[in-house]
């Protein structure tokens, strides 16, 4: 059709986009893609450590240590488990959210950081309504910032949490992980993948463990284009073909709050996505399943799937914790910050 | 107003067809003699300006610039604006009318133009299409072209309906005026932030399709086509997509009068070098992939694309500095625009000088019938810029003559160094040792 516009002649060459200054703090934890397979490892050795260590001596890692959690959208798990995991390191913890802060008086995100660093706020954990904020708070700061959610795009202690739950039921009392880890693994993200997160950390991070991601899902909720985020990736409509290659199903929950005008058929999407008993049965009966929370019943999966036995909904929310004591020992102490730049 | 001479410099007017070594007299404000090396000194008891070694050319013109003013003066005011657009060897820029209030009546258009506004070149302002740019009532024409406007545009707030639109058309066309579209089916773009494709997922961003441009551009096309009798002059602004610029070869090859515009960042750059979340690389259009650069580096070298355009849009740095789907769209451009076309078209693409300079002066002086402008023909305009072709430097923000610092340009390489610019035979900016402009009169 395009018969008016003559061939390229030239060979074009543009300077390429100039590499990211990103992490400014080696404490950050802003994107899965912020850590080498090396230092996933020694989170997850640590999350395991702490989690056993004694309380009295897990008390003294960050003791008194000024850890800020700034929150700009609501929260139960994601905001409890940062709070309990940062006091069980003996770090005092302080909560500013959105609702009840000079950010309601218009105070922008740089200023807000810089106050908190004022007041002597040594690592912030930021949860975020716009895609790129954790970015401009460590840049604004210059702090250790962690990512606890930023938009539509990444929630990388999730991403740590799900792997540590995967491999609990696949690699059980393996100590070291490397990029083989998950050979021969594959882990199925299905529904809204468009306006998740939690999909575009664990899409980065389990493929360089040797998974292999399978994303589920309705044109209008996974876009072609999300295949070629990173290697390892591939799409797959059908749910009942996926769930027979998976050894490990993610469901997400519809981000009503995020849709933006997109017209989508609830039960159209239930009759084609919703994970059923029978389904599971039938497909993957083996498989662990996981969800982020919050699980809305009845919709992208039943009540008894989610409290089933393949069920590991829970476990996510206990492995959380000791996941986000790893990532604050990280942020704050030097020593665990070390060879763990990617 | 003394006479000006620019003698030992090599004059490229590639509109009077010159490239020689000339010296130039400028009297009046306009050009009064073209004669060979030498033979100028000492007439009219003119100031001398030495161009050994430089190039002498028509003043450089953008069309499409924001100058801020009326009601945006935080951001950058006619007299800033037209210090940084001397700087970088600018003579006349068109002036967009999403001011505050919008620039829709021969008040503003004349407020713009006024001397108190302290513009070091001179200003073209470019009047709202419809009231408000609300895109429901027709502004008066005539009233704006006699207050000197020389266009009229609803940019940023796109003419979407096929109706007002064939008005907007029918009704400049009438009166000799040119419209500006600014292609975007703000239908398709809500919430958007950057070019919808493997980058906008990767970032979560919402995306803009290249088809919210295209289908404007073709929708545009079709109705320059319908109403081909009246000969209505359509021009796209900041052309960004492979498609909407086919569409514009196909316009040309039937005939009608559809001219475009490329910015540098849109050749340079791509959707790429938004990075993560660098709001210098937020604009509108967006930087597109790279197969719709590369398409925007051949529409310039085969000739269908007319002009370069900065889209120059300051913004103060606080706003720049937030959340990225939140912060405002737009760069600044008129201090890089000439380095990196030098560096980029002539020295990498090897598009002849004359050619570059003709799409910075001669060519958009000639698509919004700037009379005497973009040439350095006798009787013109004394609008000359004169610059060092050889000049490799680095651009510096910080060193912008704009209010505003908002590139993704800071540290890259140019090519061509202005040493002066002359408006209407005034020295507008000189560069010195310490970087200052010498004119300090108004026009």
């Amino acid at each position: 059709m395009n018969l008016a516009t003559p061939a390229i002649r030239r060979q074009v060459t543009t300077p390429p986009a100039p590499a990211s200054p990103f992490p400014y703090n080696p404490g950050s934890l802003l994107s899965v893609l912020d850590l080498s397979v090396a230092a996933v490892s020694r989170l997850l050795q640590r999350a395991t450590a702490l989690e056993h260590e004694d309380p009295i001596v897990r008390d003294r890692i960050l003791a008194k240590r000024r850890i800020a959690l700034l929150f700009y959208e609501s929260s139960t798990r994601t905001r409890t488990s940062f709070e309990l995991a940062s006091k069980a390191l003996g770090a005092d913890t302080t909560l500013v959210s959105n609702l009840s802060s000079s950010i309601e008086k218009g105070e922008s995100l740089k200023d807000t950081g810089l106050t908190l660093r004022a007041l002597g706020a040594e690592a912030i954990i930021l949860r975020h309504n716009s895609s790129g904020a954790a970015w401009l708070l460590e840049q604004s700061t210059r702090l250790p910032v962690v990512n606890a959610g930023d938009g539509m795009h990444e929630h990388p202690t999730q991403a740590l949490l799900d792997l540590r739950t995967i491999l609990t039921h696949l690699r059980p009392g393996i100590g070291e992980v490397g990029p083989e880890t998950l050979a021969g693994v594959t882990v199925t993200i299905v529904g809204d993948i468009l306006h998740s997160r939690v999909a575009r950390s664990n899409m980065l991070l389990l493929p360089r463990l040797g998974a292999r991601v399978l994303l589920c899902g309705p044109k209008e909720l996974l876009p072609e284009q999300a295949a070629r985020s990173g290697p390892g990736i591939e799409i797959e409509r059908n749910f009942e073909a996926a769930l027979a290659q998976s050894q490990s199903v993610m469901m997400l929950r519809i981000q009503a709050e995020r849709l933006a005008g997109l017209q989508l058929d609830l039960d159209e999407y239930k009759a084609a996505y919703q994970l059923t008993g029978q389904l599971l049965a039938a497909h993957a009966p083996s498989a662990v399943v996981l969800h982020p929370g919050p699980i809305i019943r009845g919709m992208e999966i039943t009540a008894g799937v989610a409290d089933g036995i393949q069920s590991a909904i829970l476990e996510q929310v206990t492995n959380g914790l000791a996941i986000r004591m790893a990532v604050m020992e990280r942020a704050l102490v030097p020593s665990e910050q070390e060879g763990g730049r990617a | 107003m003394t006479a000006l001479a620019i003698c030992g410099g090599r004059l490229v007017d590639p509109a009077a067809g010159v490239d020689a070594a000339k010296d130039i007299l400028i009297n009046d404000g306009r050009v009064a003699e073209i004669a060979g090396p030498g033979k100028l000194k000492g007439k009219n008891g003119a100031q001398i300006l030495d161009a050994s070694g430089l190039v002498v050319a028509p003043g450089l013109i953008d069309i499409h610039v924001h100058l801020r003013e009326p009601g945006q003066a935080y951001k950058e005011t006619i007299a800033t604006g037209t210090a940084a657009a001397a700087a970088g060897g600018f003579t006349s820029v068109a002036a967009m009318p999403n001011t505050t209030p919008v620039n829709d009546s021969a008040e503003i258009t004349r407020w713009m133009q006024a001397p108190e506004r302290g513009a070091q070149v001179r200003v073209f302002p470019v009047a709202a299409a419809t009231r408000g740019s609300k895109g429901e009532t027709l502004n008066d024409f005539a009233a704006l072209k006699s207050a000197g406007a020389v266009a009229v545009t609803d940019d940023g707030r796109p003419i979407l309906k096929d109706s007002m639109m064939r008005e907007t058309l029918a009704a400049a066309a009438r009166i000799g005026l040119t419209v500006i579209q600014h292609a975007e089916d703000t239908r398709m773009t809500q919430g958007a932030s950057m070019n919808l494709g493997p980058v906008s997922f990767k970032l979560a961003l919402r995306g803009m399709p290249a088809q919210a441009e295209t289908s404007i551009v073709e929708r545009d096309i079709r109705l320059v086509s319908e109403l081909r009798e009246a000969h209505p002059h359509l021009h796209v602004a900041h052309l960004s997509t492979a498609g909407a610029l086919a569409a514009v070869r196909q316009a040309r090859r039937n005939g009608l009068r559809v001219t475009s515009e490329v910015t540098p960042h849109h050749f340079l750059l791509t959707e790429e070098h938004v990075g993560l979340y660098d709001t210098h690389a937020k604009m509108n259009p967006p930087l597109r992939s790279a197969a719709d650069r590369d398409a925007m580096i051949e529409g310039i070298l085969d000739g269908v694309v007319d002009a370069i355009a900065t889209d120059h849009a300051p913004h103060a740095m606080h706003e720049k500095e937030i959340e990225f789907e939140l912060a405002p769209n737009g760069i600044i451009g008129l201090e890089t625009a000439l380095g990196l076309s030098l560096r980029w078209l002539h020295k990498e693409w090897r598009m002849p000088l004359g050619r570059v300079l003709g799409l910075l002066s001669a060519q958009p002086a000639a698509l919004l019938g700037l009379k005497g402008r973009g040439t350095l023909a006798v009787g013109s305009y004394g609008d000359v810029v004169v610059f060092d072709p050889g000049a490799e430097w680095t651009y510096r923000a910080t060193e912008s003559k704009s209010k505003a610092k908002n590139t993704p340009f800071d540290g890259w390489p140019m090519l061509g160094k202005v040493r002066y610019t002359v408006s209407e035979g005034r020295i507008a900016y000189a560069l010195q040792a310490a970087d200052k402009p010498v004119g300090t009169g108004a026009l």
